[in-house]
């Protein structure tokens, strides 16, 4: 190889590596540290003077009545998480272990298609279905039991987003159980532990960094669900993204509110993010 | 066998849970009467509505052009940055790898507002192309990743056989290394196609007051109601994104395929 001169050495990883690098930092780099910058600004509406001037935006953040919005979002992601975990481990365990191998593929991707089709449609199916006259109540009718109005609640908001991220969790579940040595279960049974035992001693651990990657990314989408919360909740179940949402398209323009609201959701995503680097599954190694 | 019993019917209700929903749409979108839950006649008429509907085929023509444009760049962009993470070392890499990952992680509201505060603070009039360009931040993160596990499971030296026969580079990465990127190539597009299509959020950011969407319409018309014409839209929409998805993932298998029988 000729000797190449020190701007020919760099040729190469320019050419391949600024054009997507350039749109990223363009597009979500340097307007996050906008939105830091805005933050600072009181009571800023479009085509106002940027003057950062203090912290009273965060300030109004943990007010009582905006605090009870941020607890409300954590709530359903919580909730959402720990529904997604407790269904969707049975089922990821049973295409993992249980199902016949040459029927795995076929069955996990049977399970997850649902989370091609669109998100507003498949929230759009739920207000069908549990609505004062949906799939639901004529169903219970039928039974002979009374009428419930679970729409424009918490429980509507629950259920659309368990749908919703329940085919993530499953995917994240089943390629960590797909791994599992199942020579260890057997070694387990041979040496007199019962079911229960091996599935807490041996299962558990072994499959935890999925849970944990399965957990915090459900945790993370959650978090940020505009969709679910604005078509199901109603009026009164307003989150951080529907504040958000609020504050730049509503009537109730705020954009120095906004990216206050911004800055706060994406530092709690950056939290869990960091957990998920340090105790989750490597998407890398997988 | 009682505890087998209990997980194959577990399973059934959570796969019957997946389908609800669905079935549930492609049965209001033949019945006469989609007010009521109960059947009342078969029907076509919400799709011959729909089909005369000049609003929901202008927002899906939009939607298309953004999809299209968006995924077509996002291909160009994101395969070059896969190829080059995978093949040079530079101060800064993990920086800009953490970087290129942030659009798969950060919720869509996040991205949103960044890419309006980024439109304003540079006074760019809002369009279709304002659209197109928030697109691309996530559809080449997602091609860039699926570019990228393929990579991983390439053979490097087929490139270097061809160097070594008096290849160019270029030549080299078209005739060699593009070919065998293909199939991951074309499975990041048809996601970020499907998530094009499907985003509400940072197209109403991006989109300003002439260019809708075909979700910023689906979800103006669901916040005023239940519109029957809608079930028939989701029956197609869900039959599209159903076979782009079986597509996918047999390009994915095949991919899988070929590498345990040339291990």
């Amino acid at each position: 190889m000729p000797a190449k001169s020190r701007w020919s050495h760099w040729i190469g990883p320019v050419s391949l590596l600024s054009p997507a690098g350039l749109w990223l930092l363009l597009l979500l780099v340097l307007p996050t540290f906008v939105i830091f910058q805005l933050s600072l600004v009181p009571n800023i509406r479009p085509g106002d003077v940027v003057n950062p001037s203090g912290i009273e935006n965060y300030l109004r953040v943990f007010e009582p009545i905006y605090g009870n919005v941020i607890g409300r979002s954590l709530g359903f992601a919580v909730g959402t998480t720990v529904i997604c975990l407790l269904l969707g481990f049975p089922v990821a365990y049973w295409i993992a272990l249980s199902a016949p191998r040459r029927w795995r593929n076929l069955l996990l991707l049977g399970f997850v298609l649902p989370l091609w089709t669109s998100s507003l449609l498949r929230s759009y199916a739920w207000i069908s279905i549990l609505r004062r006259t949906g799939v639901l109540n004529s169903f219970l009718g039928v039974l002979g039991l009374p009428p419930v109005n679970l729409l424009n609640d918490w429980p509507a908001v629950l259920i659309g987003m368990s749908y919703s991220f329940l085919p993530y969790m499953v995917l994240i579940l089943y390629s960590s159980l797909e791994k599992l040595d199942k020579r260890l279960l057997e070694a387990s049974a041979d040496l007199g532990a019962n079911p229960i035992q091996a599935f807490f001693k041996i299962t558990v651990p072994q499959a935890f960094p999925g849970i944990a990657a399965g957990t915090l990314l459900v945790l993370i989408t959650s978090l940020g669900d505009f969709v679910d919360p604005e078509l199901l909740g109603g009026a009164s179940n307003m989150t951080v993204a529907r504040l958000i949402y609020n504050q730049f398209l509503g009537p109730t323009q705020n954009w120095g509110f906004g990216s206050a609201l911004s800055m706060v959701l994406i530092f709690a995503v950056s939290i869990a993010i960091a957990l998920l680097i340090k105790y989750g599954d490597n998407p890398n190694r997988a | 066998m009682l505890l087998m019993g209990l997980q194959v019917g577990f399973n059934l209700l959570m796969f019957l849970f997946m389908y609800l929903p669905i079935i549930v749409l492609a049965v209001y979108s033949f019945n006469r009467s989609a007010y009521s839950a109960g059947w009342t006649g078969f029907t076509l008429e919400w799709y011959t509505r729909l089909f005369n509907d000049g609003r929901i085929l202008l927002a899906l023509q939009n939607s298309l052009t953004v999809a299209l444009v968006a995924v077509g760049i996002s291909a160009v962009l994101g395969t070059l940055m896969a190829v080059g993470l995978a093949r040079y070392h530079f101060p800064f890499k993990s920086l800009y790898r953490g970087v290129s990952y942030l659009p798969l992680i950060i919720p869509d509201i996040a991205i949103a507002v960044a890419t309006l505060i980024f439109l304003a603070v540079f006074s760019i009039r809002l369009s279709l192309w304002t659209i197109i360009a928030a697109h691309i931040v996530f559809c080449l993160a997602y091609i860039a990743v699926l570019v990228s596990t393929r990579l991983a499971d390439l053979n490097p030296h087929l490139e270097e056989a061809a160097l070594d026969l008096g290849a160019t580079p270029f030549q080299a990465f078209m005739k060699v290394l593009l070919p065998q990127l293909m199939p991951g190539i074309v499975s990041g597009c048809l996601l970020a196609f499907v998530l094009s299509m499907d985003d509400f959020l940072i197209a109403s950011f991006t989109a300003g007051s002439g260019a809708n969407t075909l979700p910023m319409e689906i979800f103006s018309r669901i916040r005023t109601g239940v519109k029957p014409d809608i079930n028939a839209l989701s029956v197609l929409l869900i039959l599209v994104s159903g076979v782009i998805a079986f597509i996918s993932e047999y390009l994915r298998y095949q991919g899988e395929q070929r590498r345990t029988r040339s291990s």
